[in-house]
């Protein structure tokens, strides 16, 4: 559950402008490299760009020998590998996108830039505190403070849904700020 | 007609007793707490061949009335009492009833029962209700919930509620459904069965439609339901999240709550989600509609000032004004029919959620529980009970109260975690 408060939400744009100016940056660098490379790119392993998909590795095969293997590392793809990389975690009280998360807005915004027909919906999620509706509308809040900042990296208003579903589906069970913690969330999920 | 002075002057000396728990509403799982301030001394016998019939009438009677908290049960046992005994007033002014009930139900031939009863008035010794009503089985459970309206209204002169519906939502092994139940909360029927959450239910005026917020494509949308034969359309599936409706009085509007623009804003529209009109616009939250009973204004919650808080504007929007001024969180508002009230949930800064009930004329608030954890306060159609949500041993509960907190109840549905309550009009 949170509260808005318009001083706090002075402070916070303060702050989320300045974090966006950064993110812009790292985005623009990317977003220029062609798509095929760029997928390689984000796995962050030092792969080249040059890298041969099993399918094709008989063509090599002559010259190369007979135990070498090619390594493919697609981790950077798969966020849902990362448990995090899906996950944008809020603190009480607050709509604000943490530094900590830049990483996983970042990463989303590469891949929903690098595939334009890549679409991605935001669930915004609350603490059990408070009423239903009114958490509704709180988790819709966290959920559009993650599409605002994806768009602000170029990631175009098609490709992105921000809905709630309040305090109805909780991560983690109990009625302790360990569990509050949990659920105070934004979920990014495939469509 | 009789004499409701006489009553509530006697109901007045025995104000003050703890009702307690009743051993006849124990046995049918009805939980009552409180002290009630102008109670009636009633006496409901056991009906003649009930136990045969295999159908508790007068439980189901007794604690109907008892749950009203406008009466004391004066216990009956073990007289033998039917519609066609002479009762010796005497004894039962002694036994201090105000008016006594005692009935008979008889199979009939056609598999078809006939529950026959007479309601006296023993303070004059004279009769006030000799009624006949001849049902299927399936209906024995409605018809006792409507001797129990005829007994209310005879003696109180206001209707009763005993055979509305409530709507209600329960969560259980991954399941969500909605439930279409007595009044009593008993007699549940499930209306719709989803793996993903369903909230918001809301009757139409008319009794026939629910119209609720269900996630069951991934995104909170809103439906309209017939209850009857299970029809449904989608009124409102734009982007974002659709939530929050609220039929006008009279059945042609919506007011939902829908964030396409960006924003959680209230927008109306026609029954079947047609005639979309925006009618908030302030930066921040605008939700949990709610229309007064005269359809000519809109109560809502916004935080437009910081916290939750609830406010008034005409039903196509424009200026608001704020309703709530005590405390930094007020959600929820529901309007009592006659106008005169406005429940509603506040957060204290315990960080617990109570109902409140504010007399819209004079602005006072009378905080109605003591319980933390309040949700979803609805009105019964009469404006003398509040049906609200709470929790107790870490389980949902729905809860009624008298509009002074006086008299609480516990319903208890079979489902173990029920919550979102909303009381359905009269007319059935």
């Amino acid at each position: 559950m949170m509260s808005t408060h318009v001083n706090s939400r002075a402070v916070w744009l303060g702050a989320f402008t300045a974090a966006l100016l950064i993110l812009t940056g790292c985005a623009s660098n990317t977003r220029v490299e062609p798509p095929a490379p760029l997928e390689n790119r984000l796995a962050g392993a030092g792969t080249p760009a040059t890298v041969v998909p099993s399918v094709n590795a008989g063509a090599t095969a002559a010259q190369a020998p007979q135990s070498t293997v090619t390594p493919v590392d697609v981790t950077g793809n798969d966020l849902m590998a990362n448990g995090s990389g899906r996950i944008v975690y809020f603190d009480f009280d607050s709509f604000v996108v943490k530094d900590e998360f830049r990483g996983v807005v970042e990463g989303h915004a590469r891949r929903l830039s690098a595939d334009r027909k890549r679409r991605v919906l935001i669930e915004g999620h609350t603490d059990e505190r408070g009423g239903r509706e009114y958490n509704l509308a709180l988790g819709q809040r966290r959920a559009e403070a993650v599409l605002k900042s994806l768009t602000l990296l170029g990631v175009q208003d098609g490709q992105v849904e921000a809905v709630s579903f309040g305090k109805e589906k909780p991560a983690a069970a109990g009625s302790n700020e360990a569990a509050w913690a949990k659920n105070r969330r934004a979920e990014l999920k495939d469509r | 007609m009789m004499d409701r002075r006489l009553f509530l002057a006697r109901g007045m000396a025995a104000g003050g007793a703890m009702a307690g728990v009743l051993p006849a509403a124990a046995q049918f799982r009805v939980e009552i707490s409180g002290i009630g301030t102008a109670q009636l001394p009633v006496a409901i016998a056991r009906f003649r061949d009930e136990d045969k019939a295999g159908f508790p009438v007068s439980q189901i009677v007794r604690a109907d009335l008892e749950r009203s908290g406008l009466f004391k049960l004066v216990p009956t046992a073990p007289d033998n009492l039917d519609e066609n005994a002479r009762p010796v007033f005497t004894e039962w002014r002694s036994r201090n009833a105000d008016a006594l009930a005692a009935g008979t139900v008889t199979r009939l031939a056609d598999g078809r029962f006939d529950l026959r009863y007479r309601l006296w008035d023993v303070v004059k010794g004279t009769e006030l209700i000799a009624q006949s009503l001849a049902v299927p089985k399936e209906d024995l459970r409605l018809a006792a919930h409507r001797i129990a309206d005829d007994i209310y209204q005879k003696l109180t002169g206001e209707r009763g509620v005993f055979s509305t519906r409530i709507a209600y939502v329960s969560k259980g092994a991954g399941r969500y459904t909605l439930f279409v139940a007595d009044a009593d909360g008993e007699g549940s029927r499930s209306a719709l069965s989803s793996a993903q959450p369903i909230i918001s239910p809301t009757w139409s005026g008319q009794g026939n439609e629910l119209a609720y917020v269900s996630f069951e494509t991934g995104k909170p949308v809103v439906y309209v339901q017939d209850v009857l034969n299970g029809r449904r359309r989608t009124v409102a599936e734009f982007r974002g999240s659709n939530s929050a409706p609220a039929f006008s009085p009279d059945g042609t509007q919506l007011v939902v709550t829908l964030t396409k623009d960006g924003n959680s804003e209230l927008y109306a529209m026609g029954r079947q989600g047609d005639n979309l009109r925006r009618l908030t616009t302030a930066p921040g939250i605008d939700t949990e509609a709610a229309w007064s009973p005269d359809g000519k204004s809109i109560y809502f919650v916004s935080d437009r000032g910081g916290g939750p808080q609830i406010y008034r504007m005409g039903a196509s929007g424009g200026n608001a004004e704020r309703v709530t001024f005590s405390g930094s969180y007020n959600i929820s508002p529901a309007l009592s029919p006659d106008g005169r009230y406005m429940a509603y949930i506040n957060r204290n800064g315990g960080n617990q959620f109570r109902l409140q009930l504010m007399d819209l004329l004079s602005g006072t608030v009378t905080a109605l529980t003591d319980t933390n954890d309040d949700e979803s306060p609805s009105f019964a159609p009469n404006s003398r009970l509040i049906i609200y949500a709470s929790r107790a041993g870490g389980r949902d509960l729905l809860m009624t109260t008298t509009l002074d907190g006086g008299i609480k109840a516990r319903l208890s549905p079979p489902q173990a975690d029920v919550r979102e309550p909303v009381w359905g009009p009269f007319g059935r």
